[in-house]
């Protein structure tokens, strides 16, 4: 383990019951860099990830975060540690204002705080764009900007690793713009976990970039390298002549 | 007016209000409202698990029950004056509900429900069977004699009803106060989301917890409040009746707010009291206000009152 990787796995398994969702999976990620996750539908994305943060308990293998190995430790320790985590789908307290909802995100590391929670909040509404929907209530915001107050959540907490499980799906094709504009302000500040289907903005925020099929990596290193990899555009394309 | 400053009038307001009624409401209501107050502290500590935590128990008359005997027992088998009475009253309270909540909190929906239920059964039959001390069904009545504290003379009206009153003020100020701070709010938002919570790096468990033995707590401090007050305990309350009574209380008057949990025992005591003035068959009536006041205020009074009007009540 090298200063240079904020976090790693080694031999990390998923099975359930004879099915293996993720099969000996080592992974480095690279601090302060972006990197995206992708594969077709069912590749172990989302298991994965799971696993990282403590949602989905591993089979076997081990997750080491900032050199310690992780595994013990139940996700609300694990976010603590300054990991952040967006849901897949959206998961935001509905019945709360926005203020609250990123508030709460805020809260755990600042405390009681109250002026620099509400900086806080201001600030990263501002940030993702909601700053004036501040009082709404989170569940009637449309679709695309709940995704943002997501994010929102997430950039609250200051992360040292921020793990984003698809977060562009469902948007607009003006909001993934913003979106991509978004990433590429915190690439430096913070790394970035992105698990994404669009290619287009894989490809115009990831450093880095780790396929994944059928559980397994598949390949893993620049854009351009995965752009050339022919057993990529076989899982992806379907072409015999891998 | 800030949204704190508002709730603070609200608060201090309701205690005032309260405070006035003594003198010029007639005895009848004034009796009434002391015990009504002694119920709302319980209403009170229920309230603070059900509808801030959003966590169901059908077991709450358990920790009433517990505080009610660890006083009751305390002076009538080891000859405890009112004060460490009251102190035992509040650690079997504690103590009950910490255990009752780390054992049950290991479910969660439906399942903690029957197993809140199940361990108030429990504590039940456990009174009726060990009745040679707890007198069971029948109870026992706390001696005029020894409901005094402090100088005062408990089975005073004028005292009874201003010893609720400053028990009433401080559970209900002190929730209010705490449903505010970031503990409180990190409650809330596991009512509204737990796995949410979870992923914001709060420890849930911990937290449901902490809620539990609050809440016991203030119920265990309202059921010996009530031995103390009125001079009896028996198993009656300790039954699955007084479990669901509180949930009653709180869902009429308004979940998740404040003040909800005093309009929902005003209500419904009440409601009783006048309907079966009118006829014998009093629980009909009941139990058709009820069923139209979950169809038209399914959030109870408080709750509507604060949807339509003070968007600002805690």
């Amino acid at each position: 383990m090298d200063a240079m990787t904020i976090l790693s796995t080694k031999g990390l398994t998923k099975s359930y019951g004879g099915i293996k969702a993720n099969t000996d999976i080592d992974f480095a990620l690279p601090r302060g860099k972006t990197m995206a996750l992708i594969g077709p539908n069912g590749a172990g994305k989302s298991t994965f990830v799971g696993m990282l943060c403590g949602r989905i308990p591993a089979t076997s293998g081990d997750v080491f975060f900032e050199g310690e190995n992780i595994n013990a430790l139940p996700a609300h320790q694990r976010i603590s540690l300054g990991i952040a985590y967006t849901f897949q789908i959206t998961s935001v307290f509905a019945g709360l204002s926005l203020h609250e909802n990123v508030a709460l995100a805020a809260r755990r590391r600042l405390g009681a705080d109250v002026a620099a929670v509400d900086a806080k909040v201001a600030d990263v509404l501002a940030r993702v764009g909601l700053a004036e929907r501040t009082d709404q209530n989170a569940g009637d915001l449309s679709y695309g900007h709940q995704r943002l107050l997501e994010i929102a959540m997430g950039l609250a907490q200051d992360p040292r690793l921020f793990i984003l499980d698809e977060p562009t799906q469902g948007l607009a094709d003006s909001e993934v713009a913003d979106f991509i504009t978004l990433i590429n302000t915190l690439a430096g500040e913070t790394t970035i976990l992105l698990i994404e289907h669009n290619m287009d903005v894989v490809m115009q925020t990831a450093t880095h970039i780790t396929v994944l099929n059928a559980g397994e990596v598949l390949a893993a290193g620049t854009p351009d390298e995965i752009r050339a990899n022919t057993a990529v555009q076989a899982a992806y394309l379907g072409t015999s002549d891998a | 007016m800030t949204d704190s400053q508002r709730s603070n009038v609200l608060h201090l307001g309701v205690i005032a209000l309260l405070a006035v009624a003594f003198f010029i409401l007639p005895t009848y209501h004034v009796g009434n409202l002391s015990r009504i107050m002694v119920l709302a502290v319980y209403a009170i500590g229920y309230n603070f698990l059900f509808g801030y935590t959003g966590l169901l128990s059908l077991g709450h008359a358990l920790f009433f029950a517990a505080g009610m005997y660890g006083l009751g027992l305390s002076m009538e088998l080891l000859d405890l004056t009112s004060a460490p009475a009251l102190a035992i009253g509040l650690a079997s309270a504690l103590t009950i509900s910490a255990v009752i909540g780390f054992l049950a909190l290991r479910t969660s929906g439906v399942s903690f429900m029957i197993v809140t239920l199940m361990f108030a059964q429990a504590g039940y039959l456990s009174i009726l069977y060990f009745g040679s001390y707890t007198r069971g069904d029948e109870g026992f009545v706390i001696q005029q004699a020894d409901r005094v504290m402090f100088g005062l003379d408990l089975s005073n009206d004028t005292a009874r009803y201003f010893a609720a009153l400053v028990l009433f003020s401080i559970c209900f100020l002190a929730i209010a106060r705490l449903v505010q701070s970031p503990f409180g709010r990190t409650l809330i938002a596991i009512r509204e989301n737990e796995e949410r919570a979870r992923m914001l790096g709060y420890n849930t468990v911990a937290h449901k917890l902490k809620a539990v033995v609050i809440s016991g707590t203030i119920s265990g401090l309202a059921g010996a409040a009530y031995a103390l007050l009125f001079g009896y305990a028996g198993a009656t309350f300790a039954t699955v009746q007084y479990s669901i009574f509180p949930l009653l209380w709180v869902l009429l008057g308004g979940a998740g707010t404040t003040i909800g949990p005093l309009i929902g025992v005003i209500f419904m005591f009440y409601l009783i009291d006048l309907s079966s003035s009118i006829t014998s068959a009093y629980m009909l009536i009941a139990g058709v206000v009820l069923v139209l006041l979950t169809l038209f205020a399914p959030q109870g009074l408080a709750g509507e009152l604060r949807k339509r009007v003070f968007k600002w009540m805690p």
